[in-house]
């Protein structure tokens, strides 16, 4: 029987109002293909719900998706919304079309790693496995 | 250190902490629970099962709603959702996609929405489920709605967690005898013909209407429930055998638009009060009480049994087993009393 451990956890969110989540599904599906709890939450989320969502599932990692272009509006939106939760330590990332001129300013924000469209979901899980030991 | 006043009071960071800590059985986390349990006992707990797909969840983000902004007459309360979702058994991951359908309640701060992952535990709940339901219990949650997996045979575990279980079916699930199980009857409390907008629902209540009229309710689940633990229950008294019983009610539903989901709530209200006023409640609370201590008796006998016989014994007895050299009664037989 399997014993009960520490599992990382993962909240996948769709901010912003592009209607295309199947990269989000990819990712979500390869995320517990390497052993991670993934919280999917659907699209159209608001900072706010992300934030709510965060702090109820207690999650580790929060992963992103915008490909709406609209990162550079969301993202400090979200990030600050996360922080006024009280929640310590989870890590950001970010998957989408990010101008390379944009990333430095993410970067700072907090946001701990950017992904473009095609990355391996080896590398983001791999990643991930890294950013939350 | 989780600050049991914390939890008193709803602080809603520290029951999520909480919440993890217990998932992944850490000391802290029983320490904790150990102190919050005498805070338990008040909280009305029901249990909605169903196959995948029969709109469990997009239901209970009804049911909350409903709760909170009732379109009767009764006063809003707090709810907490935990939804049970499967764990991959190939790689111990697990999506937990309830809460794409439980957006109605977002930003309410009287709703407090968890997912967890089954994490190999069968019978539609994980083993922590109950822990974080006593979290949201002493936490002052009024209503707990937990989610059950759905994929199992007869989700029995909810009968052992909730005061009052819904079994949910749906049109175009595949309604026949097949399906809809021998098993079910025996732990709805309210059965739920949910997606009564589609094809075939009146076939399916019909279906249900029938089978339920066959049904004796002598049979129902809680009455002879004793026989899944080794440990005898608490007896029965005569006079509570003698009670009048509660009689499942057949409700239709639309989750998706809310159609029926006052009057379900309605009637989840007096089957609470039936419970009540029957001393049900009590007999209830008694038993889910005992077989939560039997259950984890049993989880620590073996982990103490494994703790005290060395594994060369064990593999010795194994080994001779693969090689039928001895049944696997005798088996049991060597690792409990030796091998003499
Ligand atoms: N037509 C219709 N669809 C529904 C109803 N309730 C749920 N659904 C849909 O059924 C699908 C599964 O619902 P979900 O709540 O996830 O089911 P669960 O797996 O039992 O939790 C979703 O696409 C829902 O929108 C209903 O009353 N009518
Ligand atoms: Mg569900």
């Amino acid at each position: 029987m399997e014993k009960s451990q520490k599992k990382i956890k993962v909240l996948i969110a769709k901010p912003g109002l592009d209607g295309h989540n199947r990269g989000a599904k990819v990712v979500a599906r390869a995320l517990r293909d390497a052993g991670m709890e993934v919280i999917y939450t659907g699209l159209r989320q608001t900072p706010e719900m992300i934030a709510e969502a965060a702090l109820q599932e207690d999650v580790d990692v929060i992963g992103l998706s915008i490909l709406s272009g609209a990162h550079m509006a969301l993202a400090p939106k979200i990030l600050e919304e996360i922080n006024n939760t009280g929640l310590e330590g989870v890590k950001i990332f970010l998957g989408g079309i990010i101008p390379e001129e944009d990333k430095p300013k993410l970067k700072e924000l907090g946001v701990h790693g950017i992904y473009g469209p095609g990355t391996s979901t080896k590398t983001i899980a791999s990643d991930i496995r890294k950013a939350s030991s | 250190m989780t600050s049991v006043a914390e939890i008193l009071k709803g602080d809603r960071l520290a029951i999520s902490r909480l919440l993890t800590e217990i998932e992944n059985g850490t000391s802290e986390g029983k320490r904790t629970l150990n102190e919050l349990f005498p805070h338990t006992g008040k909280a009305h707990i029901v249990g909605i099962t169903g196959a995948p797909g029969t709109g469990k969840s997009t239901l209970v983000n009804r049911l909350a709603y409903e709760y909170r902004h009732p379109s009767r007459d009764r006063p809003p309360l707090s709810v907490a959702v935990v939804a049970v979702d499967p764990t991959s058994p190939f790689s111990g991951g697990a999506v937990l996609g309830d809460r794409i359908r439980m957006r109605d309640v977002a930003g309410d701060p009287g709703v407090f929405i968890r997912s967890m992952a089954s994490r190999g535990s069968l019978g539609g709940l994980a083993q922590t489920t109950a822990g974080l339901v006593q979290v949201f219990d002493a936490a002052g949650f009024e209503v707990i709605l937990v989610e059950t997996v759905g994929a199992g045979q007869a989700e029995v575990d909810i009968v052992d967690l909730a005061h009052t279980t819904l079994v949910l079916e749906a049109p175009g699930m595949g309604d026949d005898v097949q399906t809809i199980k021998a098993g079910i009857l025996e732990i709805a409390d309210i059965l739920v013909v949910n997606k009564f907008d589609r094809p075939g629902a009146k076939n399916t209540l019909r279906f249900l209407k029938n089978m339920l009229r066959q049904f004796d309710p002598e049979e129902r689940y809680e009455l002879h429930h004793g026989q899944r633990s080794p440990f005898p229950d608490l007896p029965i008294t005569e006079s509570e055998k003698n009670k009048p019983g509660w009689d499942p009610p057949i409700l239709t539903t639309i989750a998706t638009s809310g159609e029926g989901v006052s009057e379900l709530v309605e009637r989840i209200t007096n089957h609470r009060n039936f419970l009540l006023s029957s001393k049900r409640w009590s007999l209830k609370e008694e038993r889910r009480i005992k077989r939560e201590m039997d259950t984890m008796l049993q989880r620590e006998l073996l982990i103490k049994w494994r703790d005290s016989t060395s594994s060369t014994l064990y593999q010795r007895t194994l080994k001779k087993l693969v090689k039928r050299e001895i049944s696997p009664q005798r088996a049991v037989q060597f690792l409990l009393e030796g091998d003499q």
